[in-house]
């Protein structure tokens, strides 16, 4: 029973979900929303089994004072200060002038900008790996790169203005964004979508059962 | 043709669906044209002229000629493949509604229906001139109502409204809003995935039957044995990261099967296996697979519940919280199987600086270009979803593969006969796999 109740669940969850996109009469056209409502419930009360987790994990780091036990300090000081006027502040603890709000904008807000911008690092390292011309496929990823590049900036049409329309970097960079690059794209869409379809036919129909741990 | 059990029951349940999807094909009876879009009754969208204000004349001092001719042919009709509430209509323009004549806009009227006959008329909405259709989403499901189309010219001058001339239509009607059992737009799209469903099924049960299957090798997933041998050689841990999605979407379930055979091996060399996960319901499921995994091993004793812990649901705080773990840790391997958005490239370089063996999945095609940058091996796409057979080699989800590659060559061929067809100028071909949401 422990796993075939989940196996019926999910299997009529799913038949409803495929079904609600082709009948759009009531009850079928009020389904996705439901069951979306009620995943979104479940993960609601959920999140108090990871909040207790990272708590419980980072506590015993810190009574046993294992390796880098320090930044687990970190996660429960900073949990703490964020959670309590959260919950303190009431219903209205996101209106501008809060001490939530305020550790929204100024520390929250910046924290995410900097990891964001952080990958603007990480492009140019990653780039300089991947257009190392060491065979022909490198290499002819480094050419398109360049054209794409130098076409999407002011300075590609500069240099090639002398250059009839239609033949200008930007117009090169449409080309190979336009074409063998959606080209390509499609390509891996098509069989995302395919694959798609067929990892949910096994789920709902109890064939893929792994997630459910084990066979 | 000799099924098992477990095959006989899923076949059953896509005959009851087909056979479900199809009473509701067959109930709603013929098939309705499909109109085009149309514009939903909206009074603040005219385009006109703004009133500043209002001084209107009396009708008898409006000259004969400002009054347009009306608009004709009204036809109203149920709105087709929707849920309900919902009534078309469209009508031919006023001979006077052209550029420069003068008809500036449409006023839609409304009037329930009495013993057959129309109350009293009321506005419900207006478009500019020169539209002819508009869609009453306000109608209520199994009332009858009767439409009428009012032609209006108006003078406005500096601002100030002058007149306003206007001819009505004859009324159209009585007709009612009820909600349709299918959608017809969908056919195609209902017929392709019980093509796919039936040739997967089909496969599936060939696989049963004992028919060897060629599945060609998936290099990233030839090479999950090796990624844990190395950690276990080199002494060091194994990271795996089932991405920032939560259990509703397909991909981290695929990430979580494959955590199912990471775990094993790892349970079997016995190194250390870490799953640091974004949401508190993969953090459940994870555990649950990862205990598992040691149990089916013989290994029940090495599971540790701290292995698979949850770190944050924020998309920037995990990618840090996994960068500060990695650096620290310095992980031999590093798996990413999942959805992945713009933390991709922070974690996964993160994980090529320390030099880890990194394997990553994900069918985020916009992701796929940074893990194939900074990753050594990575599955794309449909190998993501294909990774739990591969591993597994269980006849029964290998033979959905291949029904998934039959698809694929249906897809391919036919988009060969689309182009050809479309640059011979026959269009008709590809009409039938336009899909309308």
């Amino acid at each position: 029973m422990r796993r075939e109740i989940p196996l019926l669940i999910t299997g009529i969850v799913g038949a409803v979900f495929v079904l609600q996109y082709f009948i759009p009469h009531w009850p079928f056209s009020k389904m996705n929303a439901w069951f979306s409502d009620w995943f979104s419930i479940v993960a609601a009360f959920a999140i108090w089994l990871g909040a207790l987790n990272l708590m419980k994990i980072s506590l015993q780091k810190i009574a046993g004072r294992k390796e880098d036990w320090g930044y687990a300090i970190v996660i429960i000081v900073s949990f703490l200060v964020i959670v309590i006027p959260g919950f303190g502040g009431g219903q209205g603890y996101r209106e501008a002038g809060t001490f939530f709000s305020w550790l929204y904008e100024w520390v929250y807000t910046p924290l995410s900008s900097t990891m964001f911008a952080i990958l603007a690092f990480f492009v140019a390292s990653a780039s300089y790996r991947a257009f190392r011309a060491r065979n022909l496929e490198a290499t002819l990823l480094l050419v398109a790169a360049f054209f794409v590049m130098l076409g999407r900036v002011p300075v590609g049409d500069l240099l090639t203005g002398f250059m009839p329309t239609g033949w200008q970097l930007s117009d090169l960079a449409g080309w190979v964004m336009n074409f063998p690059q959606a080209a390509g794209q499609r390509a891996i869409m098509i069989g995302i979508a395919l694959g798609l379809v067929s990892t949910s036919l096994r789920i709902i129909l109890g064939i893929e059962r792994s997630h459910l741990g084990g066979e | 043709m000799k099924f098992d059990l477990g095959t006989a029951r899923q076949l059953r349940i896509l005959l009851l669906l087909l056979a479900m999807a199809l009473a509701t094909v067959v109930s709603t009876g013929a098939v309705s044209a499909q109109g085009e879009p149309v514009d939903r009754v909206d009074p603040d969208v005219t385009g006109e002229p703004m009133i500043d204000s209002v001084a209107m004349l009396p009708a008898d001092s409006i000259p004969d000629e400002a009054y347009p001719a009306p608009p004709t042919d009204i036809a109203v009709k149920d709105t087709p493949n929707d849920d309900g509430g919902s009534i078309d209509i469209s009508w031919s323009l006023s001979i006077d509604d052209y550029e420069g004549g003068k008809v500036d806009r449409y006023v839609i009227m409304r009037a329930p229906a009495v013993n057959g006959q129309p109350g009293e008329f009321v506005e419900i909405g207006d478009v500019t001139g020169r539209a002819n259709k508009v869609r009453d989403g306000n109608a209520t499901e199994g009332e009858a109502f009767f439409y009428k189309v009012v032609a209006v010219n108006r003078e406005i001058r500096d601002g100030v409204l002058m007149w306003e001339a206007t001819t009505e239509s004859e009324a159209a009607g009585p007709v009612a809003s009820s909600a349709q059992w299918f959608d017809w737009r969908r056919l195609n799209v209902f017929v392709g995935v019980i093509l796919l469903c039936a040739f997967i099924l089909y496969f599936i049960n060939q696989a049963q039957k004992g028919k060897d299957l060629f599945i060609r090798k998936i290099a990233g997933l030839e090479a999950v044995d090796e990624a844990v041998g190395r950690a276990t050689e080199m002494g060091k841990s194994i990271f795996y990261i089932p991405g920032t999605q939560d259990m509703n979407n397909v991909q981290t379930i695929a990430g979580v099967t494959i955590l199912g055979r990471v775990a094993e091996l790892a349970a079997t060399y016995d190194t250390w296996l870490e799953v640091p996960v974004s949401r508190s319901l993969v953090m459940v499921t994870a555990k649950e697979i990862v205990k598992e995994a040691y149990s089916k091993v013989g290994r029940p004793d090495s599971f540790h519940e701290d292995q698979v812990h949850y770190l944050t649901d924020d998309q920037f705080g995990y990618a840090a919280g996994i960068d500060g773990m990695v650096v620290r840790e310095k992980p031999a391997t590093i798996f990413f199987m999942g959805a992945f958005y713009a933390e991709s490239l922070i974690l996964a370089e993160t994980g090529n600086s320390i030099g880890a063996i990194q394997i990553a999945g994900t069918a985020m095609p916009s992701q796929l270009p940074f893990f194939v940058a900074a990753c050594d091996y990575t599955l794309i796409g449909e190998e993501l979803f294909a990774a739990s057979a591969y591993l597994s080699r269980e006849p029964k989800l290998l033979g959905s593969l291949k029904g998934q590659d039959i698809g694929k060559a249906v897809v391919l061929v036919s988009i060969i006969v689309g182009v050809i067809l479309e640059s011979l100028g026959i269009w008709e071909f590809s009409k039938l796999f336009r899909v309308i949401d």
